[in-house]
């Protein structure tokens, strides 16, 4: 690049050849953004760059979670104590909850058989922690330390355990970066459960905070309502909870509603979140191996307890299929 | 605040400091004090580019910033873009730059950084994903205002005279 001496005759330089090397490279990055956006050309570039920056990017974030761990295991007895009790309580009432859990799971296979749909549910789950860097403060984006050799793919949902939490945009060899439900550039198809009228969340920047500006201003929408994943699109499973409807504007001079609604993941706060595999066969019949990467992902994928849910673990809401006509309004919910 | 001339970086050094520089764009931080946080990278071009165009002559910019886009996983070739043209404004105009006096040199500064964000707006806008957030101007106003403190740090570091 410059062989020569740093110090030997400054005054001479920066002339015409920094200019030429000014538009010579900026040409170059022109072209590389343009075959970044346009063309999707670097894909692998981009991957293979991303796992180069990830030693660097982990070991950033490395004194603080060394730190955490520290702190965690010097926790006080009090504090181990109280939280003992608070999961033993949660433990109870999810118990309680899951009494019921396995007759309706056979009651809705069969309503499903009748209605000639597949159930699409979550079949195999990834723990995937999330690496504490900051990518950049006004896009929602996060690192997490699974890759495709833990069988992670492009477009692969992840949720954590209150909602959904965003799906997997680049993926790495033991890296992936995933795009939050609350990122500007993300939308999800939702359903509001209470009516099962459909529309599309998007997100907003905030973590706090999602929009839906596309239902009518006659749709029945109230405060508290809870909007699940609709699974149209089939990279969301369906019936998974994304967000409770926070604020319902009514403008006369609009013909939309505006309404926001707070994400039920805890988007800024999950230090680790579930990747999730799950069978989307209604929505692409014909399974192509980046889709469906269930066959040929299962063998190596790690099944080890903490990651692993049972099948059929999703099918707590009942779901149309997405091929019926649009707000079926479940019998004696209103 | 830079003044020298006859300095002797090799590149050993200049990649160890724009690494450092790299990770200290993505180490966590409390998200108020995110918003906050300069642009180190653009910094340390800055100062590269005043202390002598010879020493890397845009290429330094340049891999600074695809090294920045890979990092933080933005479109590819937006900050080498951005930095290059501020690297090459800044390499033009660093005979004057470094006889200035510190508020006017931090001020130059300031426009230069400012520059970086308006090009990275407009291309985030161009490319269809615009971050239309005022607080992203922050960083910039913070950026200006490290100059003394990056400045005099790195001629202790970087150059030995």
């Amino acid at each position: 690049m410059t062989p020569h001496e740093p110090n030997s005759r400054p005054l001479l330089l920066g002339g015409p050849a920094l200019g030429l090397r000014l538009i010579v490279l900026a040409l170059m990055s022109t072209g590389l953004m343009v075959a970044d956006h346009r063309q999707h050309h670097l894909a692998s570039i981009r991957d293979w760059l991303s796992a180069a920056a990830y030693p660097f990017q982990w070991a950033v974030q490395a004194p603080l979670a060394a730190w955490t761990s520290a702190s965690e295991s010097l926790a006080t007895r009090s504090r181990i104590e109280a939280d003992n009790v608070r999961l033993a309580a949660d433990n109870f009432v999810l118990r309680l909850k899951l009494m019921r859990f396995d007759s309706l799971v056979q009651e809705n296979q069969r309503l499903r058989a009748a209605g000639e749909s597949t159930a699409r549910v979550v079949q195999r789950t990834l723990v995937a922690e999330i690496v504490r860097v900051d990518l950049d403060p006004f896009r929602q984006r996060v690192l997490v330390s699974k890759g495709t050799r833990a069988g992670v793919f492009r477009g692969q949902a992840a949720l954590d355990a209150n909602g959904v939490y965003g799906q997997v945009t680049r993926a790495g060899p033991v890296s992936a970066e995933v795009i939050l439900i609350s990122d500007p550039e993300h939308a999800i198809p939702v359903q509001v459960n209470r009516t099962g009228a459909r529309t599309i969340a998007l997100g907003t920047g905030r973590s706090g905070m999602l929009s839906l500006p596309y239902l009518p201003r006659n749709a029945d929408v109230v405060t508290g309502d809870l909007l699940v994943s609709s699974g149209l699109g089939g990279v969301y499973p369906p019936g998974y909870p994304v967000g409770k409807v926070t604020a319902v504007v009514h403008d006369p001079d609009q013909p939309l509603l505006a309404i926001e609604a707070e994400p039920l993941a805890g988007l800024d706060r999950d230090p680790e979140i579930l990747l999730v595999w799950f069978d989307n066969a209604v929505v692409e019949p014909e399974p192509e191996p980046e889709s469906a990467p269930a066959p040929d992902a299962t063998p190596d994928a790690p099944t080890d307890a903490p990651g692993e849910l049972p099948a059929g673990a999703a099918a707590n809401t009942p779901q149309p299929a997405p091929a019926d006509p649009p707000a079926p309004t479940p019998p004696g919910e209103r | 605040m830079i003044r020298r001339n006859r300095t002797n970086v090799g590149w050993p050094r200049i990649v160890v400091i724009t690494l450092v520089a790299l990770t200290a764009t993505v180490a966590p931080l409390p998200s108020w004090l995110e918003l906050v946080r300069p642009d180190f990278v653009a910094l340390t071009v800055l100062w590269f580019s005043l202390l002598s165009p010879r020493l890397t002559g845009l290429f330094h910019a340049w891999g600074a910033g695809l090294a920045l886009d890979a990092f933080r996983g933005v479109l590819f070739g937006q900050h080498a873009l951005t930095l290059i043209v501020i690297a090459y404004v800044a390499a033009k105009l660093r005979l004057q730059v470094r006889a200035f006096p510190p508020l006017q040199q931090t001020a130059v500064i300031l426009a230069l950084l400012w520059l970086n964000e308006f090009l990275l707006f407009w291309i985030d806008g161009v490319a269809g994903h615009p971050v239309t957030d005022w607080r992203r101007w922050l960083a910039v106003a913070a950026g200006a205002a490290c100059w003394p403190l990056i400045a005099g740090l790195y001629a202790r570091v970087a150059a030995r005279h």
